[in-house]
């Protein structure tokens, strides 16, 4: 006789398998369709095909959004991985104290971005703030902050004296590019995208500290132990012993941090402009951006789609080129 | 010697990390009137100038000294200036420094805005959606943990996957699908497409995975259904897992920002990130009710997080052990 077919397991699993497979499975791929078509609030328009990623690639101000948050990675990721590796090496050589200062790290990861984005945009307020307030304590000039549009490379070679748009002019002349474009390449983050960098480091750190702890933990003592006895100083153990042992972690951390600082978005609306993303566009990220196309004046739900799916090309192409560096790195 | 380097580096940079609470906190007790007069340290100190006249000390803003005397502007004590240019000898004006807390200033950002309305409506929203998940969690980490059944692998695997899609890539078409089933501004569009979370499923399936086979026979054995193993074997020996998941899934839906920005509009519904967003806009200038706002809004989580610190730590760290 035939076994009875069992419906049991497809019961326990479909209370989660409807929601998922409704506000998951079909968004992602209404997504894609909704991105080749004219779609606004009303509902969708004709088929327009590729027009929306057409219209990206010439889109100034996508490029612009895409080159901040690049800035933004760039800067986030190495620093927080560095800092956050350093802590967890300290907290893990300590017995007292060790769950306060653990806690005190960890405060800002449980906190929301809403609420500290709040704090930080005063901190960094030109007249009330408290940056400027020590910086004039002690005998420097206040800074504008969030709202100074000038790149720290500017500024940093302005301040030892050269004439740093004098020079991108120059050579935008000479190689025959935009200066807008150059200035922008060269200069580097603006300050007030650097602001916005200290801020998602500072409210990262926390979390990878906490996992590179963990991560320290698992490292069995005996190796120290027999390098101790082979005479290897601490920095050599670092390098020979935990940073080889601790490369599973950093991978991991160096992927979440990476895809995390891809989707800033909540320290962009509450911290910089009116317009959000000033001074003059330097702090539009990618996610801003789509935010503003989709819900924005323009409500344009089909350009925001598209760019929402490059989002997430780049985060799909950058997680399996990690997963592939790490098969090849791993002991 | 290297210990006492090592707690030198760690408090010096662990006071950087709490040195913006420091200052929200002590911000948020401050007059206005201090903050705007640049007055932004640390300490909640008042300085002001006052004059006494008819043996009534009256505070005053000294405008422009002449000679022995200065010109005031002299204020009543609701600070409402009740006289201007006031020709007075300077000698008369005594300078006076106060450690003064204003708590007030919590109670008028509390009834500026709707914040009360705000806290219910996140609380009702976040233990909605932490039962939620718990209960589809649970189920369908059950079946995929203890059940052999056809597609099992591929469903499972399906789910593993969507859990890497970026939620700005999902937002805009699940505003689409909102919106076409009347959703948009309503307690659903916050609360049911995350009463299922993929990540609980993956944590609640690892945990009832380690459970031994003897047990499950054992219950077997005694008669136990399906559904009462569940109940009365597996769920009562996953106790810290559930409460990680729990921890996960309320901190996540209290601290959630974009998601409610996009799907809710009326105050009736709006939630505190939301809320709070708005009072930022709209109180832009007030930097000590924006401070006292932003403190009582992290409070509920910072107590939380002061009363389970071990667990909540012990949590986010699982969560980078998977691999």
């Amino acid at each position: 006789m035939k076994e009875k077919f069992d419906f049991g397991p497809y019961l326990y699993i479909l209370p989660a398998a409807i929601i998922i497979i409704v506000f998951r499975l079909i968004p992602i791929i209404l997504s894609f369709i909704v991105s080749f078509y004219d779609w606004t609030i009303t509902g969708p328009g004709k088929f327009i095909g590729l027009e929306n990623y057409i219209t990206m690639f010439h889109d100034g101000e996508f490029w612009q959004s895409m080159l901040n948050t690049f800035y933004l990675v760039i800067f986030v990721v190495p620093v927080s991985l560095a800092l956050s590796l350093i802590f967890a090496n300290f907290l893990n050589g300590i017995e007292k104290l060790k769950s306060l200062f653990r806690s005190i790290y960890f405060i800002p990861t449980v906190t929301s971005m809403v609420a500290i984005s709040i704090v930080w945009k005063i901190i960094f307020n030109q007249q009330t703030g408290l940056v400027n307030f020590f910086l004039t304590k002690i005998g420097f000039d206040p800074m504008g902050w969030l709202a100074e549009s000038r790149g720290v490379t500017d500024i940093f070679l302005s301040s030892l004296g050269m004439n740093f748009s004098g020079f991108v002019q120059t050579l935008s002349g000479g190689i025959g590019m935009n200066y807008n474009t150059l200035y922008l390449l060269l200069g580097g983050p603006s300050l007030a995208l650097f602001c916005i960098i200290i801020v998602t480091i500072w409210k990262g750190l926390g979390y990878n500290t906490i996992i590179y702890l963990a991560g320290l933990q698992n490292i069995p003592k005996v190796y120290y132990e027999a390098a101790d006895i082979d005479g290897a100083g601490k920095i050599r153990q670092f390098f020979k012993i935990t940073w080889q042992m601790i490369s599973p972690t950093t991978f991991y951390v160096l992927m979440m941090t990476t895809i995390v600082t891809f989707q800033v978005f909540s320290q962009i609306y509450l911290m910089t402009g009116p317009p959000v993303g000033g001074p003059l566009g330097t702090t539009k990220v990618i996610v801003y951006f789509l935010f503003d196309k989709g819900f924005g004046e323009s409500n344009n739900l089909s350009y925001a789609s598209a760019i929402a799916l490059v989002l997430f090309g780049i985060i799909l192409t950058l997680t399996l080129f990690q997963k592939r560096l790490e098969k090849k790195v791993h002991y | 010697m290297k210990k006492s380097i090592s707690y030198i580096i760690l408090s010096v940079c662990g006071l950087l990390m709490i040195i913006p609470f420091i200052w929200m906190i002590t911000t948020s007790v401050k007059s206005q009137l201090e903050v705007n007069k640049g007055n932004v340290g640390f300490l909640p100190i008042e300085q002001y100038s006052t004059y006494e006249e008819d043996g009534k000390i009256y505070r005053i803003t000294p405008v422009k000294a002449d000679g022995d005397s200065t010109y005031i502007h002299i204020f009543d004590e609701n600070m409402n200036r009740i006289r201007s240019y006031e020709k007075v000898a300077t000698s008369d004006i005594v300078d006076k420094k106060e450690f003064k807390l204003h708590f007030e200033n919590y109670k008028e950002a509390f009834t500026k805005v709707p914040f009360k309305r705000y806290f219910i409506n996140t609380l009702f929203v976040s233990f909605s959606v932490v039962f939620g998940v718990l209960i589809t969690g649970s189920l369908a980490a059950y079946a995929f943990a203890t059940m052999r059944f056809k597609g099992r692998d591929f469903i499972f695997y399906l789910f593993i996957s969507m859990m890497m899609v970026p939620q700005p890539v999902y937002l805009i078409p699940s505003y689409v699908l909102l919106n076409h089933m009347g959703w948009i501004d309503t307690y659903n569009a916050l609360i049911i497409p995350w009463i299922a979370n993929i990540f609980t499923i993956f944590l609640l399936r690892q945990q009832f995975k380690t459970i031994p086979d003897e047990l499950f026979d054992a219950a077997r054995i005694d008669g136990c259904g399906r559904f009462r193993t569940l109940w009365t074997l597996v769920l009562p020996l996953s106790k810290s897992v559930i409460v990680t998941a729990a921890i996960f899934g309320f901190i996540g839906s209290w601290n959630s920002f974009m998601w409610p920005l996009v799907m809710t509009d009326s105050p009736a519904i709006r939630v505190l990130q939301v809320g709070l967003s708005y009072f930022s806009q709209e109180a832009s200038a007030q930097t000590s009710l924006l401070m006292a706002a932003s403190t009582f809004s992290i409070l509920p989580l910072v107590i939380l997080f002061l009363f389970a610190q071990k667990q909540i730590i012990a949590s986010f760290a699982s969560s980078g052990l998977k691999g």
